[in-house]
């Protein structure tokens, strides 16, 4: 059980007692800065903040989801990310990693809800089942409606983890058995942001937590709702393999010559041109590698329906309502080959039907060039 | 406008109907189509092309998408234009050669139909300028232009420094925010384009073909030949427009 203590010690406090130095704190301070494209002033504005500002309870709830968002943000580049919010101590409510379990967790989200009503962030992992009263996903007898409900009640602010709880990924795709739902389209008059991805990058995840601690406000979204500083860019104009498809150079087949030059990947599927993420700069695994440094197109997992605008390895998605394997081509040149054989039809048509009329026509072009 | 049958000779006034604007509009149109149907195909389905040359030697796609932009705003203002014209033109540029307005339209519209479209016997139809279905099938190709361009625009604005881009911008919220259906939907369109070049190419053929008035040749240098009797007809029109235009104007 979680006591409301007098005094709550700030993040800084924190990390200094489990041990952390200054000079580990401040780099932490100088890299969140950078991943949020701060200037240098704004870097002792973080490690300010992080000084003066006593913890943020959290509440994070898991619904529809593979849990990967939290994968992903335990593993990100910097041990002081995980420590700061998934610690025990950090994290009021978590599924997946807090000791608590059973009664005794529930009760410590209910506490905390009591406790730090209008304070704490919600974070939610995952998407809520609306079909029959949302049987789909329960948690403690209770559905994942009714816990987002109360959860959200209190809440300072959302952040939707994840392309689950931002647009539902495949739960949500054709033809959404459980009519699986993202956060937006069900919780009213909270602010929420939305960090999409399968699973969104660590360090973008720990860079937005971040800036809601240290500027005390949201950061600022783009039009669909994900935070700027990460998602205002496509991965094909951050991608390091451009300069090909600027050429016309293309990998045709995985296995082709051009796929071991490392020509671009736009024409096996790669939607990087569609699609907002911060993938090619900020990568992977302590910046290792992303999708198309390892060889295999971006599939978008950071946009709407992506899951519904396939094939993932085509060009050229689905038309909708012709079946699978048309696309829009094939569909207009099949049109295009119709209005042919018509225009023949009726060319042919017409040199039986309008034969005097023609014929007329000549004869009077011919008496015309007698007169003259 | 009547149809006739002819077995007299045709005796031919010349009209002049395309105005220098109303030409120009249709010839930087046609070539903003071309460009951008050629250009368009490719970037939805990039050649195969093998080379041994450096990416940084080479700009190819680079080049596709530029002149598919270029053609892009060239495209857009040009129609902007055209709309402009349909208020300040002659007769037969006014816009209400392409909105049904009144039931005369649609009877003409069964008219062309039946005389030019299945073909009614050794019958022709005499118009000046659009015949009532031309009309209404340039007004699909209007909304088929605005569905191009803010598809389009609404894909190029996040490439885009200027503002103007920006203003499309809400199109990708009708689609849900779901920039992959934008850009299908934006690829599907252009055959909509080609469809209509090849049946709008066909079709001068055949007037010039069947008629013997000049169809081809009116585009170039704006004039037509008519019949006599559909001439004078044509004059009663004219002059009726012009009244009822200046009557518009002083209101």
């Amino acid at each position: 059980m979680i006591s409301k203590p007098t005094h709550r010690p700030t993040y800084y406090e924190e990390l200094r007692q489990k041990g952390y130095s200054r000079r580990d704190f401040m780099k932490f301070c100088s890299m969140i800065g950078a991943y949020l494209g701060l200037e240098a002033s704004g870097i002792a504005q973080v490690a300010n903040a992080l000084q003066k500002t006593s913890r943020v309870p959290v509440i994070w709830l898991h619904f529809q989801e593979c849990t990967c968002c939290s994968e992903s943000f335990i593993r990100s580049s910097h041990p002081i990310v995980a420590d700061i919010i998934l610690d025990k101590i950090s994290l009021d409510y978590t599924e997946t990693l807090m000791a608590a379990s059973g009664h005794q967790a529930e009760a410590a989200m209910h506490k905390t809800m009591q406790d730090f009503n209008g304070e704490y962030i919600l974070c939610v992992e995952g998407s809520v089942p609306t079909a029959e009263d949302g049987v789909y996903c329960c948690i403690g007898g209770k559905s994942a409606m009714q816990i987002l409900d109360e959860a959200a009640a209190g809440a300072k602010a959302i952040i939707a983890w994840g392309s689950c709880a931002c647009n539902g990924c495949v739960q949500a795709a054709k033809p959404n058995p459980t009519r699986a739902t993202p956060i937006h389209k069900l919780v009213k008059g909270k602010p929420i942001i939305k960090v999409p991805g399968c699973p969104p990058i660590g360090e973008v995840m720990a860079g937005v937590i971040v800036h809601v601690i240290t500027f005390g406000r949201l950061p600022e979204l783009d039009r669909v709702g994900r935070p700027k500083a990460f998602y205002s860019k496509r991965v094909h104009d951050t991608c390091y393999r451009r300069p090909f498809y600027d050429a016309g150079l293309f990998v045709e087949t995985f296995d082709d010559e051009n796929a071991q030059k490392g020509y671009c990947l736009y024409k096996v599927g790669c939607k990087g041109p569609m699609t907002y993420n911060a993938c090619g700069v900020t990568k992977w695994n302590n910046g290792t590698s992303y999708p198309i440094q390892s060889g295999h197109g971006c599939f978008g997992c950071s946009e709407e329906n992506f899951w519904d605008n396939g094939p993932i390895y085509r060009q050229m998605a689905n038309f909708p309502g012709f079946g699978i394997e048309a696309d829009a081509d094939k569909i207009g040149m099949v049109a295009a080959g119709a209005t042919a054989v018509g225009i023949a039809a009726h060319a042919i048509a017409t040199n039986f039907r309008k034969a005097k009329l023609i014929d007329d026509l000549i004869h009077e072009g011919k008496d015309a060039e007698k007169e003259l | 406008m009547a149809s006739i049958t002819h077995s007299s000779p045709h005796k031919l006034r010349r009209v002049f109907v395309w105005q220098l604007p109303v030409r120009v509009y249709h010839w930087l149109n046609a070539l903003a189509i071309v460009a951008l149907c050629i250009t368009g195909y490719f970037i939805g389905n990039p050649p195969a092309l093998l080379s041994g040359a450096e990416a940084s030697d080479r700009y190819l796609f680079g080049w596709i998408r530029f002149v598919h932009f270029v053609a892009a705003y060239i495209f857009f203002f040009n129609f902007l234009f055209r709309i402009y014209w349909g208020f300040v033109g002659n007769k037969y540029a006014d816009w209400k050669n392409f909105i049904p307005t009144n039931k005369k339209f649609f009877q003409e519209i069964w008219q062309v139909l039946s005389i030019d479209i299945f073909l009614k016997k050794n019958k022709e139809h005499m118009s000046v300028g659009h015949n009532a279905l031309a009309g209404l099938v340039y007004f699909f190709t209007f909304i088929a232009f605005m569905v191009q361009c803010i598809t389009g625009f609404a894909l190029y604005a996040n490439m885009s420094d200027w503002w103007f881009a920006d203003l499309f911008i809400w199109a990708s919220w009708l689609f849900g925010h779901d920039d992959f259906a934008l850009r299908n939907w934006h690829h599907a369109t252009m055959w909509f384009f080609i469809v209509f070049a090849m049946v709008h190419v066909y079709l001068v053929f055949y007037h010039d073909y069947v008629e013997g008035r000049g169809e081809t040749s009116s585009i170039v240098g704006g004039w037509k030949f008519i019949d006599e009797e559909a001439f004078h007809k044509d004059q009663q029109d004219t002059a009726e427009w012009e009244v009822k235009k200046k009557g518009r104007a002083i209101r």
